[in-house]
């Protein structure tokens, strides 16, 4: 994890984290909740939790940044997804690239009455705005706003208690919404594979929104260490492990990333490495691997195809909704097909694995 | 049998001339959820201080030096079925290995428990 020896800030729940038990730790600059003490804390109880009630993740370390509506031309040329032609009220999953094709950041990109409203990755918050400011784009960066999820088969009951009307958004939609006077807005959408919502407040009410979110029996608080096993399983990428300047979207598996149109027109930073990887096929490819036994197999942890060493794994570790290990990996792409076995060294030994498409655990979106 | 603790959180049970080794139960609290244990073959010679066993939580490897010099006679097998007995009863069923001390005056420099708890208090 992007670990800072660096100043450590504090978040706007900081005290409610306390308060509730969570072990601290730093994440991307700012003290942040690895997991909870108590009867349903610890990362595999609060992975459980998500996957069969509702967990409230505070992922306030996000960067959200507003871009005037009128820039959305300029913000095409950063990325390769679509954004004139999103709906508005619709979001995107989309990525900042750089002159080579390689991923700078993976984004949320909402298309709003007024403004794109972007939702960063933490560590990577400061580069992202300093990019798009260079490219002569407006960032307004709301650090005054908090982000929480609230994730799991029960997330969107519980929120549609508080706030009415919630339930009738679609899968990748949002709006805003009024809650007793504070204005949140509000996305169907997540990092666990599970229904749910991506709430923006400001600051100095979701202290409020969570403790009346925490109130529901439904829902307990989530830490860091469970949102990455719960994502890792939905085989969702993860930027500064999975992701980097080093990967493209291509090899990344992140194709549907590339809109139809960007596709026939380019006009995206690396845009002809990318199509012509699209159509010709990239060297490597981003896997799934289902690993034997239950040692598991770390970022870093080098792949074999007998002698021959074929790639590396990114992410890896304890899947709790699966009872075993699973990975993801960067492999070489004759080694890329679901069902070829290959092997992962782990302190000097092999690891019989099994590429396997992700995700790993099956995504319960409400696509409705 | 006497109990010895080591500043790096594993317990030691001295027998006569063999001992168990496992963590204590600071440790795996602060470790979280365990899913596997690393745990040292029979035979394996083991040195005072050194790499000996690794327990993997959900996050992290992390590992288990060895507090005192010796071969390990026996790893608990049970580990491997359940490694969730390191979190459910580290000081007792969730043991690591028994080794035969090659050293005994090796366990001068340990803990006893009045002092580990006295370290923990601080931690």
């Amino acid at each position: 994890m992007a670990d800072s020896a660096e100043t450590v800030l504090n978040l706007p729940l900081d005290a409610l984290h306390r308060r509730l038990g969570a072990r601290m730790v730093a994440f991307a600059g700012y003290a942040m909740p690895i997991q909870y003490d108590g009867e349903f804390g610890g990362i595999i109880a609060e992975h459980l939790w998500t996957r069969s009630h509702a967990g409230l993740f505070d992922v306030s370390h996000m960067g959200q940044v507003l871009v005037p509506l009128a820039q959305d031309k300029a913000l095409e040329a950063l990325l390769p997804g679509d954004i004139t032609g999103l709906a508005t009220g619709a979001l995107r999953y989309s990525l900042l690239l750089d002159a080579a094709g390689g991923i700078l950041d993976d984004l949320m990109v909402t298309r709003r009455g007024e403004d794109l409203y972007l939702v960063v990755n933490g560590a990577v918050k400061a580069a992202d705005i300093a990019h798009l400011r260079s490219a002569g784009i407006t960032c307004d960066y709301r650090d005054d706003w908090a982000l929480l999820a609230l994730q799991g088969p029960e997330a969107v009951a519980v929120m549609e208690r508080l706030v009415p009307g919630v339930s009738e958004l679609r899968f990748m939609r949002s709006g805003g919404f009024d809650w007793q006077g504070v204005p949140l807005w509000i996305s169907r959408s997540g990092y666990t594979g599970e229904d749910g919502v991506e709430i923006s407040a400001p600051a100095a009410a979701v202290g409020a929104l969570a403790e009346a979110l925490l109130a529901h029996p439904e829902v307990k608080p989530i830490g860091l260490g469970a949102r990455d096993s719960l994502r890792l399983e939905a085989g969702l990428p993860l930027y500064g492990h999975d992701l980097d300047p080093g990967t493209n979207p291509i090899e990344a598996g992140l194709a549907f990333a590339i809109s139809k149109r960007r596709k026939l027109e380019g006009g995206f930073p690396g845009a002809a490495v990318i199509i012509d990887q699209l159509h010709n096929g990239a060297a490597r490819k981003r896997v799934g691997l289902a690993v034997d036994g239950k040692l598991p197999a770390r970022e870093g942890a080098p792949v074999f195809a007998g002698d021959r060493a074929v790639g590396t794994v990114t992410s890896g570790g304890f899947a709790p909704s699966l009872g075993a290990p699973i990975a993801m990996a960067y492999v070489a792409t004759d080694c890329a097909t679901d069902g070829t076995p290959l092997e992962i060294e782990v302190r000097g030994k092999r690891l019989m694995a099994r590429v396997v498409p992700m995700p790993f655990k099956a995504k319960n979106y409400v696509r409705a | 049998m006497t109990t010895y603790y080591t500043k790096d959180h594993e317990w030691l049970a001295v027998e006569g001339a063999t001992a168990t080794v496992g963590i204590t139960n600071y440790a795996q609290n602060a470790l979280g959820d365990v899913v596997f244990a690393d745990v040292p073959a029979a035979g394996t010679v083991v040195a005072k201080g050194k790499e000996a066993a690794v327990v993997e939580s959900v996050k992290a490897a992390s590992d288990v030096y060895s507090p005192v010099s010796g071969t390990v006679i026996e790893a608990n097998a049970a580990l491997a079925d359940d490694p969730a007995l390191v979190n459910t009863d580290p000081e007792g069923a969730g043991w690591f290995f028994k080794l035969t001390l090659s050293d005994p005056s090796e366990l001068d420099g340990l803990m006893d428990a009045a002092a580990y708890q006295a370290l923990v208090a601080t931690l």
